[in-house]
């Protein structure tokens, strides 16, 4: 079991958690700051902020935890950001106005030069390659 | 903000991140017993201790502009770029591959990114 969490923070693992533990705490400042001080201007647009920032907190956690439940959590949330990413990324195109201000998600991540695309593909590859459910060994 | 020290910490982070690539291209872990980890420590370090300084004089000009400021990001971005260093340097530690000085790659591209971000808060609509 223990042998399954290290592998899942290992290599390129680790690397994967790293750039979700700086989105976590990106989305969840600029979340924080959002909501603290604005939340009336944009409301769909910063509650989506603070959602997208509490899946990559969990994602994170759950990456670096590694074992079983863990796992399982961390793809849940996995699915969840690629379908917010995708969801908020073609409706943040189709109808600007819904968004008057930004979030991580907007234009499928543009404003961060569109990992947040990319990542929950990478997150789901890696969890999918370090499953390895006692069948073959990698 | 000092604009000589925001522009010396940028091009020491961008340093350091080169140099945690070749690690990682040469597949060295970040091993503090050999002089090419130490030494990536100890730049890492200096700009951590910059870094510190950045922020005790940004809070102060903070506090002593009549400018128009978003206050609350500015000091958030002060306080949470002292977080990431120490962060990936214990997440890189434990790493025996070359995925270690990976993380480090990335959390020293961060910082030039903050300190951007840093800068358009002092100096709106630039």
């Amino acid at each position: 079991m223990s042998d399954l969490a290290a592998r899942t923070r290992s290599g390129p693992g680790r690397l994967l958690i790293a750039v979700y533990a700086v989105f976590a705490l990106a989305a969840t400042a600029r979340s924080a700051v959002q909501i603290g001080t604005r939340f009336d201007e944009a409301p769909l647009a910063y509650l989506l902020s603070a959602f997208a920032a509490v899946v990559y907190v969990v994602a994170t956690v759950c990456l670096a935890r590694g074992n079983r439940t863990s796992r399982l959590v961390a793809t849940v949330s996995i699915v969840v950001e690629l379908v917010g990413v995708l969801a908020v990324g073609t409706l943040s195109i189709v109808d600007p106005q819904a968004f008057p201000d930004a979030t991580v998600w907007s234009e499928f991540g543009r404003g961060y030069g569109f990992v947040p695309l990319v990542l929950p593909v990478l997150g789901l590859w890696w969890l999918r390659s370090t499953a390895g459910s006692g069948r073959a060994a990698p | 903000m000092i604009d000589l020290l925001a522009t010396t910490l940028t091009y020491v982070a961008l340093g350091a991140a080169g140099w945690a690539t070749v690690l990682a291209v040469v597949n060295r872990p970040v091993l503090p017993r050999r002089w090419y980890g130490l030494g990536l420590l100890g730049v890492l370090a200096a700009l951590e201790l910059g870094l510190l300084a950045q922020t005790v004089a940004g809070m102060v000009a903070m506090f002593n502009t009549d400018r128009q400021l978003d206050k609350l990001s500015f000091a958030g971005y002060l306080i949470g770029i002292l977080v990431i260093l120490p962060i990936a340097v214990a997440w890189a530690l434990a790493e025996r591959s070359r995925w270690g000085p990976g993380v480090v790659v990335i959390g020293s591209l961060a910082i030039p990114v903050m300190i951007v971000r840093l800068n358009q808060l002092w100096e709106p609509h630039v």
